[in-house]
């Protein structure tokens, strides 16, 4: 064992090099610290509990894309009896979180979970310039005939379809369908004394099957449904 | 972690209800979006586009800059091959070779539904072609079903080529086909699709077909009107005061 140092010394070398990236983010405090989330100043309660948000608000955002495109349903009641409209960045992120790099970001790269393909396609509010869209809303020489041609619109929409369309965001008794739903699913997650890992899939369960039954109901756009069903 | 058993069946009451509640209201009032485009107030300001601007810039559509990759959800076609059956030697002097509007024609009766394999594109109740670009698999067999050519695929990024976004709506991505919605979003919200609102010489109007009273249904009595390629049976709802 005449090479004993030799060996020794390279054991020791490849063992910290192997443990390097442990070490590093022990020294760094980088294992312990959780994602650096900047929370909404305005807002203090979310759609849904937290711990639910935390673990399934992609089920959340693929029911909400459902209701809104292929049931046009786009009002929402959380658990709290709140009523949102259903927009992605016209809520989710113009309303709340207004940054997505604070926010969406800091939590997706902390859990490595790639950018979701939402961002193909949904618009980062910070991509629009507020200036440049203003001011273009504003050059446009807008037709005289403007005002009256708007008002005509409506007029004759309304006369049109009794305005069944609109499940306007006042209107909370249109949405009666989101509601034990959305209780539902808060109950769940509240119920929850949520382990970590077991978590979002027990949640995922009772989902799966109250979005289910959604999409056998079909709670029709217009509200016209809906609205006559309480 | 289970539904209640109690929870179950309000929301399985309150289903069918809504249900019901659904039927009965299209059988109350029922509704059939649809347009009437004025060709000869059209045709008055030639170089106007506002509709077509206020459209696209409501709907995040892309300036491409090869024509081949061109997305257009509401554009002016000269009359010609917009009316291929209407063509003949003798073709009025106010049309011929003049742009006429068109866009998609929410047909009652649309072929590009038909040959959807994933069901991306789907016809609404209240009778408009709808589009899911959720669901788009980007195969564009309804490019090739549509006569009128209303469909568009995005054949590169637009993002690259939109000088500015609106928030309002989504962009499409790459490898997604799009076409005119007739602004589902804005009728939701009770305002007229983007277009109408847009024509300075009103000679857009939108409105309900079922209702006998609509501004549509009074135009249809007292115009005579066409529409684009009736002979193929796809009973195309926008219709055109020549």
């Amino acid at each position: 064992m005449r090479d004993r140092g030799i060996i020794l010394t390279g054991l020791a070398l490849f063992l910290g090099l192997v443990t390097f990236p442990a070490w590093y983010n022990l020294a760094r405090g980088a294992t312990s610290r959780g994602p650096d989330i900047k929370l909404p100043a305005t807002e203090k309660q979310c759609v849904a509990p937290t711990a639910y948000m935390r673990a399934s608000h992609m089920d959340l955002l693929v029911d909400w894309r459902e209701q809104v495109v292929r049931e046009g349903n786009r009002t929402y009641r959380a658990p709290d009896g709140k009523v949102y409209t259903v927009s992605l960045t016209g809520t989710c992120m113009l309303k709340c979180h207004t940054v997505k790099e604070d926010f969406c970001d800091r939590c997706h790269n902390y859990a490595a979970v790639r950018s979701p393909y939402c961002w193909d396609c949904h618009v980062d509010p910070k991509l629009v310039k507020p200036l440049a869209h203003g001011s273009a809303a504003a050059s446009e020489p807008r037709p005289s005939g403007s005002g009256s041609s708007t008002l005509a619109g409506p007029l004759a929409y309304a006369r049109g379809s009794v305005s069944a369309s609109e499940p306007r965001p006042s209107g909370s008794g249109s949405s009666t369908l989101a509601g034990p739903l959305a209780y539902a699913r808060g109950s769940v997650s509240a119920s929850e004394p949520r382990p970590s890992g077991s978590g979002s899939s027990t949640l995922a369960g009772p989902l799966a099957y109250a979005r289910g039954s959604v999409s056998a109901s079909e709670p029709r756009p217009s509200g016209s449904g809906s609205r006559s069903a309480p | 972690m289970t539904i209640t058993r109690q929870a179950f069946f309000r929301m399985t009451g309150l289903a069918a209800l809504a249900q019901a509640g659904r039927r009965l209201m299209a059988a109350v009032a029922p509704r059939r979006w649809a347009m009437v485009v004025d060709a000869q107030k059209c045709l008055r300001d030639q170089g106007c586009t506002r509709c077509i601007q206020a459209c696209h810039r409501a709907h995040n559509v892309p300036t491409l800059p090869r024509p081949n990759h061109q997305v257009a959800w509401i554009w002016k076609e000269r009359y010609e091959r917009a009316f291929p059956s209407q063509r003949n030697e003798y073709t009025a002097e106010t049309f011929k070779d003049k742009p006429v509007l068109v866009l998609c024609n929410h047909c009652d009766n649309p072929p590009c539904v038909r040959v959807c394999p994933t069901r991306a594109t789907w016809k609404r109740e209240d009778g408009l072609v709808m589009m899911d670009w959720h669901r788009c698999i980007g195969c564009r067999y309804c490019v090739a079903a549509c006569p009128y050519g209303s469909r568009s695929f995005n054949w590169v990024d637009p993002r690259p080529h939109l000088p500015e976004l609106t928030a309002d709506f989504p962009t499409r991505s790459k490898g997604v086909v799009e076409k005119c919605t007739f602004c589902e979003a804005r009728l939701a919200q009770g305002r007229p699709p983007a277009c109408v609102e847009a024509c300075p010489d009103k000679a857009l109007v939108f409105g309900n077909l079922a209702d006998p009273d609509s501004e549509v249904r009074k135009l249809l009595r007292a115009r005579y009107t066409i529409r684009r390629k009736p002979e193929l049976g796809t009973q195309p709802q926008i219709f055109y005061i020549v």
